[in-house]
């Protein structure tokens, strides 16, 4: 047993452990959390297999961007856990029952024998000053230029339909004009009463 | 790589149309509201008309492969993106005024529906599977929020979420397939792969699986029994512009993608694929033309109506024949033509408030509107597959195709539905001829000078067509002649 073969199983064994953390803890901001964790141990057995472009683009981004806006979200939400588990029991034969099956269709895949480790080369290593980083873009920026564009076409579309989706003027809601709220003088709010002396205010009016 | 004029002149009319679309967007921002409503949709009918005289004077007979084999010009490409283009500026015509009285003609509803076509012109010329996919990607993600655009409606959303789910769950068995056919094969690019599974014999179960889960992609794609669930409702529910717009052009673009991928690609396979269609098409044109018969609402009569159109179309695909391809082809066209103008029909009818989109609705509209009811009677005579209509020529071509390919019982079942979809389309001509307007009722026309002679004009085509549907064939044969 190599030190890599040792890396790799500890890491798949925080991965294993995190993702089966994510759908078993009560509080949701817990599972959230180790979301993170089982992305960072994915990013981790990434970096040994010579991804490091991915790596850091998993952490980069759904560490970094997607899994904190997840965050808020949930901290945001009002969610009833007690409602979510409501039928549990009355659904877990049947879970239970698929679960099963499931559990030994991939049993009798991947103990077939043709998943063993000695059925596919080891791909040789890059040298040091191998930079996967600089393939990719390569690859992107010339042969994948279109498709490059397109992706980049489909984000835009993206964001103009979730835009266009979620913003309009709801008349009830009340905005502020800084425009108005600039110009505004002294006459407009302001109104200067002459209050003889002697009296209080409320004898004027 | 290096890239040269040839490469750039493939995506011209993509590139064209998507800086268009950006510029709309931007002006958009700026422009005053009174002008806005103007702007948007007379440089969204200018850049499409442009786009297809550009297609056309680019055409030529060679097909061209180019960068890094990601796209094609071909006859198909260039026939098909230019019948995108002018189908999709005949539904913004038809769609303006409808959109803008429910409030939802906006310059983003222009900007998604270009950047559909983009899509669906990245969809035509693809000849590889990653730009399928993403062009499949942009036409979907446009749609879902065409249909989801008007908000107030509930149905409008029940529709755009059964899209999208549905959706994603299709483009992933889709990308799941091709996946597949990229482990089995080791390439992606369409004429490659046509070699390499050529080369494989009896296909193996792996790759059975892959072309099941492309056909089904496919299917769902084209709404084909039995992947036909979301059809009904989300043309019954999605406004009845983005009805039009997702029931005309990108039915186009999903030809391409069948011819390529199946006829072109997997070639190899087709015993195993005709199988499989000619189940899919004869369902699609029994359930279709049956179910239809019951339906109150003309928008889901209408659907069920394209079910049993793309069962036809599926006729001419599983002949494998150069004549049946060049048949569906001629079909789908036609189809869009036909297509196009009933749903113009139905948006002339409706005003603020009533969507006029039952079938009673229309009850003695040649009493109040003769010319109307005359467009209508064409259109459906044509959809039925009534002599002297091109949607009768189309019938011809595919069943003959068919029975070319000695498959004649399919030939005989599609007849016999056809016979029984025919009833409901007459049905609606006894309704507009026969029955008298319900007392008090006051159908209006809800539509400008200029919309009003397109819609005549594209109504028309169906009968005045015929004298030159040879050429039509022509152009289509030729076409799919650069399919090897």
């Amino acid at each position: 047993m190599t030190l890599l073969s040792v890396v790799f199983y500890v890491l798949a064994a925080v991965l294993v452990g995190s993702s089966a953390m994510v759908i078993s803890v009560r509080n949701p901001v817990k599972a959230a959390l180790f979301l993170v964790l089982c992305f960072f141990s994915a990013a981790c057995i990434w970096i040994t297999l010579e991804a490091e472009f991915l790596a850091i683009t998993l952490v980069l981004v759904y560490v970094g961007a997607v899994m904190v806006l997840f965050l808020f979200v949930v901290m945001m939400l009002d969610i009833d856990i007690v409602q979510m588990r409501e039928g549990f029991t009355r659904y877990l034969p049947v879970g239970a029952v698929i679960a099963g099956i499931m559990m030994v269709e991939i049993a009798l895949v991947v103990l077939s024998g043709r998943f063993e480790l000695d059925n596919v080369a080891r791909p040789a290593g890059q040298p040091a000053d191998y930079s996967n980083t600089r393939e990719l873009g390569l690859l992107l920026y010339t042969d994948y230029v279109l498709a490059f564009e397109v992706a980049g076409l489909i984000l835009l579309v993206a964001i103009v339909a979730a835009i266009a989706l979620t913003l309009r003027r709801r008349p009830e809601t009340l905005y502020q004009k800084p425009s108005m709220q600039v110009q505004v003088k002294k006459s407009d709010r302001l109104r200067v009463v002459d209050v003889p002396s002697g009296t209080r205010q409320g004898d004027v009016e | 790589m290096s890239l040269v004029a040839e490469d750039i002149l493939i995506v011209l009319p993509e590139i064209i149309v998507s800086l268009m679309a950006c510029l709309i967007l931007v002006l958009d921002l700026y422009l005053p509201a009174r002008l806005r409503a103007w702007t948007s949709f007379s440089l969204a009918l200018v850049t499409l008309l442009i786009t297809v005289l550009i297609i056309l004077s680019n055409s030529d007979s060679n097909s061209v492969v180019g960068l890094n084999s990601l796209v094609v010009k071909d006859r198909i490409s260039d026939l098909l993106k230019a019948g995108i283009c002018l189908f999709s500026a005949v539904v913004f015509v038809y769609s303006r005024r409808y959109a803008l009285e429910r409030g939802f003609w906006r310059g983003e509803y222009v900007v998604l529906g270009l950047f559909g076509v983009v899509g669906m012109m990245i969809m035509t010329s693809a000849y590889h599977l990653l730009t399928v996919y993403i062009g499949v990607e942009l036409l979907a993600l446009c749609l879902y929020a065409m249909v989801g655009m008007q908000r107030d409606s509930i149905p409008a959303s029940e529709a755009a979420m059964k899209l999208f789910v549905l959706g994603a769950l299709a483009s992933g068995v889709l990308l799941y397939g091709m996946s597949l056919l990229y482990g089995l094969t080791g390439t992606l690019v369409i004429s490659e792969m046509s070699t390499e599974v050529g080369q494989i014999g009896t296909p193996g179960l792996p790759l059975i699986l892959a072309l099941i889960l492309v056909v089904t992609g496919l299917l769902f794609k084209i709404g084909a029994v039995p992947f036909h669930m979301w059809v009904p409702d989300v043309y019954e529910g999605a406004p009845t512009s983005t009805t039009l717009f997702l029931a005309a052009a990108p039915k186009l673009a999903a030809c391409a993608m069948i011819l390529r991928l199946l006829a072109e690609g997997l070639e190899g396979l087709f015993q195993t694929w005709q199988e499989m269609l000619i189940a899919a098409s004869l369902f699609s044109v029994v359930l279709g033309n049956v179910v239809a018969i019951a339906q109150k609402n003309i928008k889901r009569m209408l659907a069920y109506s394209a079910i049993s159109h793309m069962g036809f179309f599926l006729l001419g695909i599983l002949s494998g024949t150069a004549m049946g391809y060049s048949a569906a082809l001629t079909y789908i066209l036609i189809y869009g033509v036909i297509t196009l103008g009933v749903f113009g029909v139905v948006l002339t009818l409706t005003r603020q408030g009533t969507e006029a989109d039952l079938i009673e609705d229309y009850k003695g509209l040649n009493h109040q509107h003769p010319w109307l009811a005359f467009l209508m009677l064409l259109l459906m005579f044509s959809l039925a597959g009534v002599p002297p209509t091109i949607g009768f020529y189309a019938k011809l071509s595919v069943l003959q195709s068919v029975i070319d390919a000695e498959l004649a019982w399919v030939a005989v079942i599609a007849v016999i539905s056809a016979v029984v979809g025919a009833f409901y389309y007459l049905r609606i001509v006894k309704i507009m001829y026969f029955e008298s307007p319900d007392t008090g009722t006051d159908i209006q026309l809800n539509c400008g000078n200029a919309q009003h002679l397109i819609l005549s004009l594209n109504a028309l085509v169906v009968v005045a067509a015929m004298p030159w549907i040879g050429t039509l064939a022509e152009i289509c044969s030729q076409a799919v002649a650069s399919i090897r």
